[in-house]
């Protein structure tokens, strides 16, 4: 089933940590294993920020396989021996559980190139990389991982998020939502849906040197619009694309450092809710979402099957 | 062990496989042993007064909390009932079984009151996915949006949404009557058995797909015709019932009803004309 839920201030900031964790909440019976969040902070902007994880979250519920915390050590140990050959400099880090980590940097170079580097290390995967975008992601329901993560305070302008039900794939970090739009800074998407073309996709994708970190179908929309990208085209013109390109069900949203998109595939399938006003646009898998940020009266309503929106901030 | 009786006297339809088993009645009676009764619920009919009002706030309770209460006050006699602060919650209004008058200021989730049979439900807001789905009789009246599968497997009554609809509006459609003010979105009418639909805006792709009978009528443009479903002329009768019913719904009054597209089933899809006289009937 999964929940989807997404929300753009126009022309303000706002505490979209608190926000989007009371919009998952809301949707937390269409999935309770993972929740995840891309938020886009007010962050000075000069700076990159990476988060990534060198291991599993292995408690109560996960599918992965144990292992020690000093082989977490080890293996940050070896990023940061990474970074330093590839002449990035870290400015501020933060160790945020015993498997992840948020660290701020700078660095001019190719990013693709960059998160092969830094990939080719054993379970570390980089879960974002951008000047604004926060992608946290783990087991537990949306205040769990607010919790843990300490979101409560990050504001910004807008913010996707994901509860997911594990269906394709297993019950861990690396096929929770949102997925990262590899290799490009500050994009990710969130997916409701099944995607039943992924394999013949994913085969064609990584011939064009995309890659894939996980076996989750959802993966498939971050990498397919990131690969559109990539040969010139705009996220409104990827999107509208992957509506013939993707077959299955699906629901997804997308957004940038400066805008937020959805798309719905052409049986409308699977369900959004959306409101949208000059100064907010908030949009969900079920009204109970928007009502969770917006208890007064509003109207809201369902966009029809192949819509493709994009809204700027 | 249930006793399982075979029928010598076999119909088309059980040769095929399907109804082979006859129940006897001491079956039904282990189905429904009167020493189990209190483990069954029974939903009332009560008389009510529709000038004894009660506002209702169901901004504290869950969905099972709220109906309950909505069948309390039912059993007191109250006929028009306001709740308010629904704040889109799921399941709201469902299983009334009774004369009602039902006022819902505000949004409704999924399956808003689905399975009613009689009362009047007024919702000044919007409804999630499969409003009043298999509703027997009554009327329901949404006055902004609905979600898709509006009105799924209605049975009776009328069932008006003055805003826009969401995809397979009137799927499995089976009696009744649902009018929409504004546009619907693909697969209305999607294998619909019996009943009308009225859509005064557009409607999306694959129109009536596969349905099996009733009629669909289209004021706008339609994006597709799905299998099986064609064009039939409009005639006095269907003009002189649309009006009438629009009027029942107070929407498209100045609306030119004349113009509308009628949707029918072509039934080439058919495969009942094998079937024995009873056995359609069950079927359509």
């Amino acid at each position: 089933m999964c929940g989807i839920a997404g929300l753009i201030h126009r022309g303000k900031s706002s505490n979209v940590g608190n926000e989007l964790q009371a919009m998952l909440q809301a949707l937390k019976h269409r999935g309770p294993d993972s929740t995840g969040y891309a938020l886009y902070a007010d962050n000075d902007g000069e700076n990159f920020i990476m988060r990534f994880k060198v291991g599993e979250n292995v408690g109560e519920g996960s599918s992965s396989v144990n292992e020690d915390e000093s082989v977490y050590d080890k293996r940050k140990e070896l990023v940061d021996s990474m970074l330093k050959n590839l002449g990035a400099k870290v400015i501020k880090e933060e160790k945020l559980t015993p498997y992840s980590y948020r660290y701020e940097m700078k660095y001019d170079d190719d990013l693709m190139e960059f998160s092969k580097k830094i990939e080719s290390i054993e379970s570390v995967e980089i879960l974002s990389i951008g000047k604004s975008l926060e992608l946290i992601k783990d087991l537990g329901d949306a205040q769990a991982v607010l919790d843990r993560y300490d979101l409560g305070k990050v504001t910004g302008t807008h913010a996707i998020g994901h509860a997911r039900m594990a269906t394709e794939s297993g019950v861990d970090i690396k096929s929770a939502h949102p997925f990262w739009g590899y290799p490009f800074s500050d994009v990710s998407v969130v997916h409701n849906g099944q995607l039943t073309n992924y394999w013949n996709n994913r085969r064609v994708l990584e011939n064009k040197g995309m890659r894939f970190m996980s076996e989750c179908d959802s993966e498939l929309i971050a990498v397919y619009l990131a690969e559109k990208m990539r040969n010139g085209a705009t996220l409104e013109e990827g999107m509208k694309d992957s509506l013939s390109g993707l077959d299955g069900v699906f629901t997804y949203f997308v957004a940038t450092k400066d805008s937020l998109g959805m798309a719905k595939d052409t049986m409308a399938a699977k369900p959004l809710v959306l409101y949208e006003s000059d100064e907010l646009v908030a949009m969900g898998s079920e009204e109970i979402a928007i009502r969770s940020i917006l208890p007064h009266e509003i109207d809201t309503y369902d966009p029809f099957d192949g819509e493709v929106k994009v809204w700027q901030i | 062990m249930a006793n399982i009786k075979t029928n010598e006297n076999k119909t088309k339809a059980q040769s095929m496989g399907l109804h082979s088993e006859v129940l006897t009645g001491k079956t039904q009676q282990k189905f429904f042993n009167p020493d189990e009764a209190e483990n069954f619920y029974y939903w009332g009919t009560y008389d009510v007064d529709f000038n004894k009002r009660i506002d209702l706030d169901v901004n504290d309770l869950d969905c099972k909390e709220a109906n309950k209460k909505i069948d309390e006050l039912m059993s007191q006699g109250y006929g028009t009932i306001v709740i308010k602060n629904p704040q889109g919650k799921h399941s709201l209004g469902v299983g009334v079984l009774n004369k009602l008058n039902l006022i819902f200021e505000g949004s409704l989730g999924y399956f808003g009151v689905g399975s009613i049979d009689g009362p009047t439900v007024r919702i000044n807001g919007r409804v999630g996915w499969s409003c009043a789905e298999n509703m027997m009789a009554g009327k329901v009246v949404i006055e902004k949006n609905a979600g898709s599968c509006f009105g799924a497997a209605v049975r009776g009554g009328d069932l008006i949404c003055k805003g826009s609809v969401g995809a397979r509006t009137g799927i499995d459609q089976k009696g009744g009557t649902i009018i929409v003010g504004g546009d619907a979105g693909a697969f209305t009418g999607f294998m619909m058995q019996r009943g009308r639909i009225i859509i005064l805006g557009n409607v999306g792709i694959n129109l009536g797909d596969s349905m099996y009978d009733g009629t669909i009528y289209v004021g706008g443009k339609i994006g597709s015709f799905g299998s099986d479903a064609i064009e039939s002329p409009m005639t006095k009768s269907d003009i002189d019932w649309i009006k009438r019913k629009l009027k029942v719904a107070e929407i498209g009054e100045n609306f030119d009803v004349s113009k509308m597209t009628k949707v029918v089933a072509g039934k080439k899809l058919w495969n009942y004309d094998a079937l024995e006289p009873t056995e359609k009937k069950g079927a359509i």
